[in-house]
């Protein structure tokens, strides 16, 4: 059992660093932190540019698979070497996770848990009025990405705003900089700034789920088991709520894994948009600035995240059944 | 795992009958009034329909009947025909789209449209339901003994402690070893017939006035299956309800019902007390089914009498008699309007056939009305008469010797680790001469299926050895594999799995002859179509245009393309209604005379392997319990488990089902992973059981090996003189 | 060919004739049947139109700018008003669309026939071929498919779109991929898989014949989804500025210049954004009726 565990864990420590030396590697031949040096003026001696890109192991010049070994030795001691800036990459993206980590969080709770319940509701009242209606629905927000629902969101917020005449939703950060006032004062401002960015993540979340969940139960329905429970004389509702649905849940559960991927994307686009200084701006920042650093070790975090999914959803799993709990 | 096996030794060691001691009584009733009392469930003219319009089906015209408290009634029918929608109906547990119409009484009061309050108040209460498949009946994240408790709790009211107290009287009730630590386990956990007892736990836990049994034992085997009714006949005798079960198998009517009834496409065509419909059938469908099942008291010598055709689609009913295209006896009224049941004989017999008054004074038997059929199959027993030389002067076509198969039992998905080995095949022995059938019986999980496998992969197995057509497994090449391939051809079980749903009846005949370098392949792909009894314009259209018995057919005909000299038939008939298995087991046995074929036949239900075997080997928990002539096994068995096994086994006669003795085993199989030291089913052995101590030992310490005992039979059982002695 | 065999065709050929309708015939059928199947088909239908038949209808192209008119609201010599550049957004809308489509497309059947290959390869033979497949799905399930597609947008750049395909599909069919290999498995243990093999047919003939043929339906509904999925992926790149690369345009990089002006001049953005989603919306439509059309039994649609 636990050689089983062992086995499983040394494969997914394989996955991630296969994976963060692959993102290493192609980063590293197509970004140009070079170009980031031209065009200033006055112009940088090419002396000076190359020593500061040896210097942060960044020189094009240097054979690919050096750099590699320089920059894989350095890992090796927990250190992800320095941003194009200068910056230490590790504290850069220490900051940020927290950033990232809260938004993914409630996007994540918010998002599933609507989803399950809305689907759950939708497949005892098939064909009825919910049902269509929420059908209908989540086929329009699945066909609304990210980046335009998040654009839509802000015409909308600030339309909002000047409806009201006041700064209601707020969408840009996650804090107002240099805010006056107490604690409850902060708290307002900070939910303010976060009920867009959550919109934005969880619609699209709630949509798959309530789709999936949706199905599921229909799967459930069907089941002998409903029929037992309803010929011992429970009700249809009791049937339902007690059999049916803590049954279909075990399949959702598992689909998490699935969905972490596409949630990380997600993530990234909202904060990107609406100016939430995570690890996902960071991200598109760092494509952007040749930070070749920086890209790898959000390889590395997005591999350890997806991996970190896939087994959280296994111990959920196994939790939830009994049919997969270790007897 | 190690639990269940405690439980079962101590329940061995304590307990004596039926059901435990331990069980608080249950309200007792009287179980057979003097006066007959009103109908407890009454249906009449129950009209089911689903969906509307042209395309509606009709499933269910015109159904009546009535139990009376105490009363056993019969339902019987082959897939298709209405007897599971029926019961469905009476506990208001159709789908919406259903349409129904007539009359459900339950105790007088009318539930059909009864509000859903009034139904949930009856549903469990009132009538209570048994369903088939006990692997789904159960909610599978929910402890057994919680969802007895639930049961319990929705129409009495009390504690929580005392509903699970009350569960766990119950499951001692239906004859579950340990039944306070069984209550906590889950169901998947639980072996078939465990959830079977369960759920008859959860019918009975109200004290129902009515249990509906829909096929209570087709998904178990068949010493199992015994032991479920005699908890059905305990459940009975503890609540005085009234059952009724339905059922495809004649015999388990045979033996359990008072009542029977007859179902063919949704109508229901003959009814009468079991003796009546058994003994003086007056309907020629009825005729048909007691006439096409083989019996297991009668060898090959009983003619099968097929029922030609296969029942009409409920969405396209002929006008007249649904069974006039199939009847030997029709004649042109009967297409004209579909005849009401009336009654014939005694009282209470009622049969729908315009002719059922003739039959009656003439007193036709099944054997007349299918009279030229039955000489047609009795001329071909004529023919195979000739086989001329002895078994042991003909070929050895396949040789198993000692062979084992044991495969690694892992548990868990997130923390995978192996628990054990399972001992699927532990050292099995046969052999298989030119021109003869070997029927490999046992119940699941006693290795036959992987017996089968590992013959068919052609691979060296883990032990022992195999050799087919003269060549060693083991040491085989590939251009011998691939020779062999072409003499050993398989027949499946499920014959709609066993064929490609995406080809059609052309490219799947043509399969094997291409992929052994045929080129002309279209002149044979017809003449395996008319060796099968089907038709050449068949060859262009899909396996999903067939009925089952025509799927089967197509699937011998693809084993027999390659014009092998070895057929493996795999469960051939039990996926098929026994009207169509009789004309498909007919035609084994003519292929066989015609082609010089050996079939090795695995199959559970031992009346076809009476019917069709020449040598019978059973299987038990992966080793051979006793083999040899199929006669001299069926007649004399000298292992106590082939004993239980063909007493077991409902006959379609309820006089003898009455009569007969019935040998029940205790418990389930114990796992292939962590079998019984010494012989291996001695855990459940009535022989072991009668033996003094010392004796004992000898069952415990050593494994017993199959030994000859006379003239092509063997047994592995260290006393078996003795169980011949008794 | 033999007088018997003549026969055989002309017989198979009459039944044929009378036999049921095609599985194709009847999976349209029912897709055309269903309210959302027609819906997303004739909205597809007009889309594909719009994309490949509308830039014939005005006479400027996508390259064109109008110095007259900078973002100009919507008239009748700027069917849908114009950008901050002066170009008109009708005509680089519809060129975005066909570039979104095609690019969908491609990527997703390139992707769905990766992933059944491997997923039945890996399925179908299980052991170390299994594991190495499986291990390499695992591995581009782990990286970051929007990252690794970022940092290579500069390959794409210079009319090198098909390359850009290429490499959106290799993200495409890990999941599908996983699908199919636990399907195989569970078919690998089906009655006709096995009397195939055991009748001694080769196994990647039992791969292509049997086992891809019946997980079609599946491949053709995964192939649709796949389409909204590979399209989404590319706006959401090419709003980022790593996906299609100018002078090129898709509705992506649109959508992202509209977005900055959408406040004052919502022309610039609803358009495209408004043709994006009824894109994406018919193609799920068309897919979740597919489905449905493939298995009657499972009674899903709402």
């Amino acid at each position: 059992m636990a050689g089983f565990l062992a086995r499983r864990l040394l494969n997914y420590l394989v996955l991630i660093v296969v994976a963060t030396s692959l993102a290493y590697m192609l980063a590293a031949s197509a970004l140009d932190p070079r170009s980031n040096y031209e065009g200033r003026n006055p112009p940088i001696p090419p002396a000076v540019v190359d020593a500061r890109l040896t210097d942060l192991n960044l020189n094009d010049r240097t054979p690919l698979f050096e750099r590699y070994l320089t920059w894989a030795g350095a890992l090796a001691h927990g250190d992800f070497g320095r941003t194009v800036a200068g910056g230490s990459v590790g504290d850069d993206l220490g900051r940020r996770i927290g950033v990232t980590l809260r938004l993914i969080t409630v996007g994540l709770l918010v998002g599933s848990v609507t989803g399950v319940l809305v689907g759950a509701y939708a497949a005892v009242k098939q064909y009825g009025a919910f049902d269509r209606l929420s059908t209908a629905l989540s086929f329009v927000v699945l066909a609304v990405p990210t980046v335009v629902l998040a654009n839509i969101l802000i015409i909308a917020a600030v339309r909002f705003n000047e409806a009201v005449g006041a700064q209601i939703l707020l969408v840009s950060g996650e804090a107002t900089p240099g805010l006056q006032g107490g604690f409850a004062a902060a708290g307002i401002d900070r939910i303010q700034h976060l009920l867009l960015p959550t919109l934005s993540l969880s619609l699209g979340l709630a949509a798959v789920y309530s789709r999936y969940q949706r199905n599921m139960m229909l799967d459930v329905l069907g089941a002998d088991f409903i029929r037992t429970a309803m010929a011992k004389g429970l009700s249809r509702r009791a049937a339902l709520t007690r059999h049916a649905l803590r049954t279909a849940l075990i399949p959702a559960v598992t689909y998490f894994a699935f969905t972490f991927g596409a949630l990380l994307v997600g993530t990234t686009f909202t904060e990107k948009i609406f100016g939430w200084h995570g690890v996902g701006e960071q991200l598109v920042d760092s494509i952007s600035t040749n930070d070749i650093n920086t890209v790898a070790a959000i390889s590395c975090f997005a591999a350890l995240a997806v991996l970190l999914a896939a087994l959280a959803s296994d111990v959920l799993h196994a939790v939830l059944d009994p049919r997969v709990r270790v007897g | 795992m190690t639990s269940e096996r405690t439980a079962d030794a101590r329940s061995r060691n304590g307990r004596t009958g039926g059901h435990g001691s331990g069980a608080a009584p249950l309200p007792l009733r009287a179980g057979s009034d003097p006066v007959p009392a009103d109908p407890v469930l009454e249906v009449r003219d129950l009209d089911i329909t689903f969906g509307r319009g042209p395309g509606a089906v009709r499933a269910v015209r015109g159904m009546g009947y009535a139990v009376r408290p105490g009363e056993v009634l019969g339902i019987v029918g082959e897939s298709g025909s209405g007897k599971s929608v029926t019961s469905l109906a009476v506990m208001g547990l159709l789908p919406p789209h259903a349409h129904v119409t007539g009359s459900v009484r339950l105790r007088g009061q009318e539930i059909l449209g009864a509000p859903e309050r009034t139904l949930t108040a009856f549903r469990g209460r009132t009538v209570s339901m048994v369903f088939q498949d006990p692997l789904s009946a159960l909610t599978p994240v929910y402890r057994v003994g919680d969802q007895i408790a639930e049961a319990v709790r929705v129409h009495q009211r009390i504690g929580a402690a005392q509903a699970a107290r009350r569960a766990v009287e119950l499951l001692d009730l239906v004859g579950i070893p340990n039944a306070a630590q069984r209550a906590r386990a889950f169901p998947h956990e639980f072996s078939g017939g465990m959830r079977q007892r369960a759920v008859i736990a959860m019918a009975i836990a109200n004290d129902p006035d009515v249990i509906l049994c829909d096929e209570p034992t087709t998904a178990l085997d068949v010493t199992i299956q015994a032991q479920v009714l005699e908890v059905l006949k305990t459940a009975q005798r503890e609540t005085g309800a009234a059952i009724v079960i339905i059922t495809h198998d004649l015999g388990v009517v045979a033996g359990f019902a008072d009542r029977v009834l007859v179902m063919y496409a949704g109508r229901p065509v003959e009814v009468g007390s079991v003796d009546e419909v058994y003994y003086r059938t007056r309907m020629p469908y009825t005729m048909g089914l007691l006439g096409s099942i083989p019996r297991l008291d009668r060898g090959r010598e009983q003619p099968l009498v097929p029922i030609e055709g296969s029942p009409p689609s409920p969405a396209a009913l002929p006008p007249g008699c649904p069974f006039e295209p199939r009847c030997p006896i029709a004649v042109p009224a009967c297409a004209e309007s579909e005849p009401e049941p009336v009654r014939v004989g005694s009282p209470g017999h009622l049969a729908a056939c315009v002719r059922s008054g003739e039959i009656e004074a003439e007193g036709w038997s099944p054997a007349q009305i299918y009279g030229m059929r039955a000489v047609a199959s009795t001329a071909d027993t004529a023919v195979r008469g000739e086989r001329p030389r002895p078994r042991g002067e003909r070929d050895l076509v396949l040789a198993v010797d000692g062979l084992v198969k044991h495969y690694p039992l892992t548990k868990g998905t997130l923390l995978r680790r192996r628990v054990g080995t399972v001992r699927a095949v532990d050292g099995v022995s046969f052999d298989i001469r030119e021109g003869e059938t070997l029927g490999l019986v046992g119940e699941s999980g006693c290795g036959k299926t992987t017996t089968l496998m590992e013959i068919l992969e052609l691979a060296a197995p883990q032990g022992g050895g195999i050799t087919v057509l003269g060549h060693d497994t083991a040491r085989m090449s590939a251009r011998d594999r691939m020779a062999v391939r072409r003499d050993m051809q398989v027949v499946f079980q499920d014959p709609l799995a066993s064929l490609d749903p995406r080809m059609t009846v052309h490219d799947i005949l043509a399969e094997p002859l291409r992929a052994h370098g045929g080129r002309e392949v279209g002149p044979r792909v017809r003449e395996l179509l008319g060796m099968v009894g089907l038709e050449a314009g068949h060859a262009a259209r899909y396996p999903q245009d067939f009925s089952g018995g025509q799927r089967q057919r197509i699937g011998i005909a693809r084993a027999l393309a390659l014009e092998p000299r070895l057929v493996v038939l795999d469960e051939p008939v039990s996926a098929l209604d026994v009207s169509i298995q009789a004309g498909v087991l007919n035609l084994l046995e003519e292929l066989r005379t015609r082609l010089g074929l050996s079939y090795l036949l695995v199959a559970h239900d031992l009346a076809v392997v009476r019917h069709i075997a020449d040598r019978v080997a059973v299987m038990y928990l992966g080793r051979i319990a006793e083999i040899g002539q199929a006669d001299r096994v069926y007649d004399a068995p000298m292992h106590p488990y082939t004993r239980a096994l063909l007493s077991a086994v409902p006959l379609p006669d309820p006089v003898m089902e009455r009569s007969r003795r019935r040998i029940l085993l205790e418990g389930d199989l114990p796992s292939p992973a962590d079998p019984p030291s010494g012989c291996r089913f001695r855990t459940r052995c009535p022989l072991f059981r009668s033996l003094d101590e010392a004796v004992r030992r000898r069952c415990v310490e050593e494994e017993p090996q199959v030994r000859r005992l006379g003239d092509d039979h063997g047994v592995s059982c260290h006393f078996a003189e003795r169980l011949g002695a008794e | 060919m033999t007088i018997a065999e003549e026969e055989l065709t002309e017989q198979r050929a009459s039944v044929d004739r009378i036999k049921a309708p095609s599985r194709l015939r009847v999976v349209m059928g029912r897709l055309l049947r269903s309210g959302r199947g027609r819906t997303g088909s004739v909205l597809l239908a007009l889309i594909f139109l719009l994309a490949f038949a509308g830039p014939y209808l005005t006479r400027w192209t996508y390259t064109a700018k109008d110095f007259t008119a900078f973002l100009a609201p919507p008239s009748t010599e700027h069917w849908w008003g114009t950008l901050q550049t002066g170009a008109d957004v009708y005509a680089v809308t519809l060129r975005g669309t066909r570039r979104s489509l095609v690019v969908g497309l491609l990527a997703a059947v390139v992707g769905t026939a990766l992933a059944a290959v491997v997923g039945a390869f890996a399925g179908y033979f299980g052991s170390w071929t299994d594991r190495s497949l499986t291990w390499v799905t695992d591995l581009l399930l782990v990286l970051p498919a929007f990252l690794i597609l970022a940092i290579m947008s500069p390959l794409f750049a210079g009319g090198q779109w098909p390359m850009f395909v290429l490499v959106l599909a290799l993200f495409l069919w890990m999941v599908t991929s996983k699908i199919v290999r636990s399907m195989t498995i569970s078919l690998r243990e089906r009655e006709f898989i096995q009397a195939a093999r055991f009748m001694g047919v080769p196994p990647t003939r039992i791969i292509f014949r049997h086992i891809i043929p019946n997980m079609s339906s599946l491949l053709v509904v995964d192939a649709t989804l796949n389409v909204s999925a590979a399209i989404l992926t590319e706006t959401s790149l090419s709003y980022f500025g790593f996906g299609i690369q100018p002078p090129d345009v898709s509705l992506g990089s649109l959508i992202a210049d509209g977005a900055q002006t959408a406040l004052y001049a919502p022309w610039t953005f609803w358009f495209c954004a408004g043709l994006l989603i009824v894109t994406v919306l018919a193609v799920n439509l068309v897919g979740d009726s597919l489905r449905d059309a493939f298995d009657p039994t499972a009674r899903r649609s709402g």
